[in-house]
């Protein structure tokens, strides 16, 4: 079990050095960073001392390894937009985006469960239909579409839900939220709707399919035979044995939930760090570019770990084949 | 601030705001495609930086609504000899933090705008001097007149002495900063509004100076300034009444904007001129098919391709009516253009000109393009395109994100262009600026800045001669004799292609009455809100 935690681990580290190598080399193509810093008319001594002060001179083996050697101490230096610590800046745009993200976790989840239990149990009531095309354009309609078609929609033709940004903050020490004023739970639904639209479709599906499949199993047929009540062979045997891979994929969808906030976050002006990392990009802000493709890959890392080290546990066969494959 | 309290404040805030909602009038919330990304004045040589920060700073000198040059720190000054400015400064003017205003802050600020990581640096020429002479009274000392040394000051921002020595802030934020700076994250100006609080990239609070010297003409209690990047979102804030100032509003909105029953948009001719250019200064184009000699040396061509393109049809097209053809490589409210006639749209006589220059079959080149940085700029290139393929001159059109743009033409990457389209504002809002960095040859040993963004490589020494006068000259009829006839060498030589000054667009909430410059730069002491 050690072992292949540890080999596991080490496998993660090998995919974080290769993010690290591949996000490096595509900052070479983003532009140049001086040009976004300084006004149109800076001259080109002023531009050269620049340069070289960022160290964008050196040649790219010396670049790499600074690179390297600062990220694996998680030191991401100063964003070239903002002069100050990507670190800092992260972790005042993290809450932000981790709220939303959660917010919009739970919606999928509680959405998709309901509708894809009832679109199972009632297959061809309308209701299940209606939930059908729902999933159908949760599923093929572009985030920032259905964003932006919301704003439309609810801010500015019937006025009831802000169009951009978090509302009112209170701040928990280094956290701010927005779930305790009335403005920034207004402020949270779109948005989060919008993330999690693709999430709750998946779900939906998934829910549905499972329990379609569960209900055929004997198990069932035994319950109905034993006369149990429908509602308890629905939810309490039916419905608990879909959720195991329900949660798997959920959690393991977390990780996307995060890294597509990007596009969200950019219709609505959400202040987190997908906002953070667009705007990056534009501006060729690379200290920031680079922690925040670290960040997320190590998030995505960690929670597969996690997963893989947790289905060994809960299921002994994979640890066998596991160990006699190696 | 304690847990419990700044929840007993949010609480409180959020009853305040539903209570007292309607009579919040005179909070003006203000959204910018761009962010504020550091108060420090002299970190970000940039307009839209420059107007945010002239709301809490000031210069010697201001513009007014007109953009005409007025009296601010400065009082009053003269030129008692070509090369010696005379400044008297303004009695009784505080720093938001309580320090008075004297000539130690204007020679302290004279040092720093000049120091090592200021974006700024011809502000004040670098072998001016600059001398306190009392506490109210500052001469600035140049080696050469220079007519127009007040060009730039309504954005050279004077800065506290006292509060930049006790602060660490003596020394500019530069661009490269490794580490944060106090004055990259606070204020201390003398200017209308204080910042009450600014998070970088989300959002500033402004509040109204009690103690400003000026008497105010707006009638707000707060800014609240966000930037909303998303175009759409920007407009939809806008049009649902979260915001009551937008810049800008994209070309294909402005209609539904006008429509709408709550917001207007303001537009008006911009200050900066698109223009296309050839690269005449390489004897082989590095993106073109023909080898061995470079067809845009020959002035025939030049005229040619000027000739082909059809600014009208731009203009109904592309723009929607929203641009100034323009002849001349800089504004009208600039210099006046009247004495200048574009030169006619002629496909036929272009082919003529290209057949007589050898090039009846035409021939390929790569044209670069911007496609984030002007309204409709990568639209405006494949038109351009379009209009070019029809005199047999086939164009590969390159339109990339700025940053990646501009990595590749201008100087630091070795003007890697055959044919490109650029903005350009002159900062003084004077010729002289254009004449000296987008029309001077390339490679003045003299003058090593010359010609800096001449991206085509025009090249005339008559020319420069000209501009070298224009710098001096200190009376205005000669001096815009001399310009005219820069001009007017350069048209002969068909050195650049002038498309047109593209149209400002500011959303405006109805309920707002804002003063629109030309230089686009928003200034809210200006905007009254009208109540609820």
């Amino acid at each position: 079990m050690l072992a292949f935690t540890l080999r596991r681990a080490i496998q993660a580290i090998g995919v974080m050095i290769a993010v690290g190598i591949i996000a490096f080399s595509m900052f070479r193509f983003a532009g140049d960073p001086v040009n976004q810093m300084v006004g149109m008319d800076t001259s080109g001594a002023e531009r050269a001392a620049i340069r070289k002060s960022l160290g964008l001179d050196d040649p790219v083996l010396v670049q790499f390894g600074r690179y390297i050697g600062n990220a694996a101490q998680f030191k991401f230096g100063v964003s070239y937009q903002f002069r100050l610590p990507v670190t800092n800046l992260l972790i005042e745009r993290m809450p932000a985006t981790l709220e939303l993200a959660i917010v919009a976790t739970i919606f999928a989840m509680l959405s998709g469960i309901l509708m894809g239990v009832y679109s199972a149990l009632r297959r061809d009531s309308w209701l299940a239909h209606v939930f059908q095309a729902v999933s159908l354009i949760g599923i093929s309609l572009p985030t920032f579409l259905i964003g932006v078609l919301m704003i439309y929609l609810f801010s500015v033709t019937l006025g009831w839900l802000p169009s951009f940004g978090r509302g009112d903050v209170v701040q928990i020490g280094w956290w701010t939220t927005g779930l305790l004023t009335l403005s920034g739970l207004k402020a949270l639904i779109m948005p989060s709707i919008t993330l999690g639209l693709f999430q709750m479709t998946l779900i939906m599906r998934l829910v549905r399919a499972e329990m379609l499949e569960v209900l055929r199993t004997d198990y069932i047929r035994f319950a109905r035979a034993r006369g149990l009540t429908t509602r308890a062979i629905h939810f309490g045997h039916a419905l608990r044995n879909t959720l195991v891979p329900v949660i798997t994929v959920a959690g393991l969808q977390f990780g996307s939930v995060i890294a597509f906030a990007i596009i969200t976050e950019t219709v609505f002006q959400w202040p987190g760090m997908g906002l953070l990392f667009v705007q990056a990009v534009q501006n060729v802000d690379i200290p920031i570019m680079a922690a925040y493709l670290m960040m997320v890959s190590l998030i995505f890392v960690t929670i597969n770990l996690v997963v893989d080290i947790l289905y060994t546990i809960v299921d002994p066969r994979l640890r066998s084949t596991v160990s006699r494959a190696h | 601030m304690s847990v419990g309290r700044s929840l007993y404040a949010a609480t409180l805030a959020g009853v305040l705001a539903l209570a007292v909602s309607p009579a919040s009038s005179q909070t003006l919330r203000y959204a910018n495609q761009g962010e504020l990304k550091s108060l420090d004045p002299y970190t970000l040589n940039e307009s839209t930086t420059s107007a945010h920060l002239g709301h809490v700073y000031e210069g010697l000198v201001a513009r007014g609504k007109d953009l005409k040059i007025i009296p601010a720190l400065a009082e009053s000054w003269e030129i008692p000899e070509p090369t010696r400015w005379r400044f008297h400064l303004r009695k009784g003017v505080k720093f938001h933090n309580g320090d008075p205003f004297t000539a130690d802050d204007v020679v302290f600020s004279a040092e720093r705008v000049r120091a090592k990581g200021s974006n700024f640096l011809s502000r004040v020429p670098a072998d001016a001097k600059v001398v306190k002479i009392d506490d109210y009274t500052v001469d600035f000392i140049l080696t050469s007149p220079n007519p127009i040394l007040t060009a730039l000051w309504a954005t050279w921002y004077i800065m506290d002495k006292k509060w930049a020595e006790a602060n660490d802030a003596v020394a500019p934020t530069p661009a490269a900063a490794t580490t944060p700076s106090y004055a990259s994250l606070h204020e201390n100006g003398t200017g209308p509004f204080v910042i009450e609080s600014h998070q970088p990239g989300v959002k500033t609070v402004f509040k109204p100076n009690p103690d400003w010297w000026r008497k105010p003409e707006h009638n707000l209690k707060e800014i609240i300034f966000t930037p909303i990047a998303n175009p759409a979102t920007r407009v939809a804030a806008l049009l649902s009444g979260e915001v009551d100032v937008i810049e800008p509003v994209p070309v294909q909105d402005i209609e539904r904007v006008k429509a709408s029953p709550n917001a207007t948009v303001l537009t008006g001719p911009e200050l900066r001129t698109l223009f296309v250019g050839m690269d005449q200064a390489r004897d082989e184009l590095l993106y073109s098919n023909v080898k061995g000699k470079n067809p845009f040396k020959d002035v025939r061509v030049r005229e040619a391709v000027y000739r082909a393109i059809d600014v009208d049809l731009i203009k109904n097209r592309v723009m929607r009516g929203l641009s100034t053809p323009s002849a001349l490589m800089v504004a009208p409210e600039i210099f006046p253009s009247k004495d200048f006639a574009r030169p006619k749209f002629d496909a036929d006589a272009a082919k003529k000109l290209l057949a007589d220059a050898g090039y009846a079959d035409g021939f390929e080149v790569t044209m670069d393009c911007p496609n984030d940085r002007y309204v409709n700029d990568a639209a405006i290139c494949q038109a351009i395109v379009g209009m070019l393929a029809r005199i047999n001159i086939k164009v590969d059109l390159l339109a990339q994100p700025k940053a990646q743009y501009f990595a590749k033409v201008l100087k630091p990457g070795g003007y890697k262009t055959s044919l490109f389209m650029l903005g350009w504002t002159p900062d003084t809002l004077d010729s002289q600026n254009v004449l000296h960095d987008i029309m001077g040859c390339r490679d003045d040993p003299k003058d090593p800045n010359r010609g800096e963004a001449n991206l085509a490589g025009y090249c005339n020494k008559q020319f420069d001669k000209l501009a070298d006068k224009v710098l001096v000259e200190s009376d205005a009829t000669k001096r815009d004799q001399l310009i005219k006839q820069a001009f007017e060498i350069s048209m002969k030589d068909w050195a650049y292609v002038p498309l047109h000054q593209q149209a400002l667009a500011w959303g405006v909430s109805k309920k707002v009455k804002l003063t629109q410059g030309a230089d686009n730069m928003v200034r809210l002491y200006w905007a009254t809100k009208q109540e609820e």
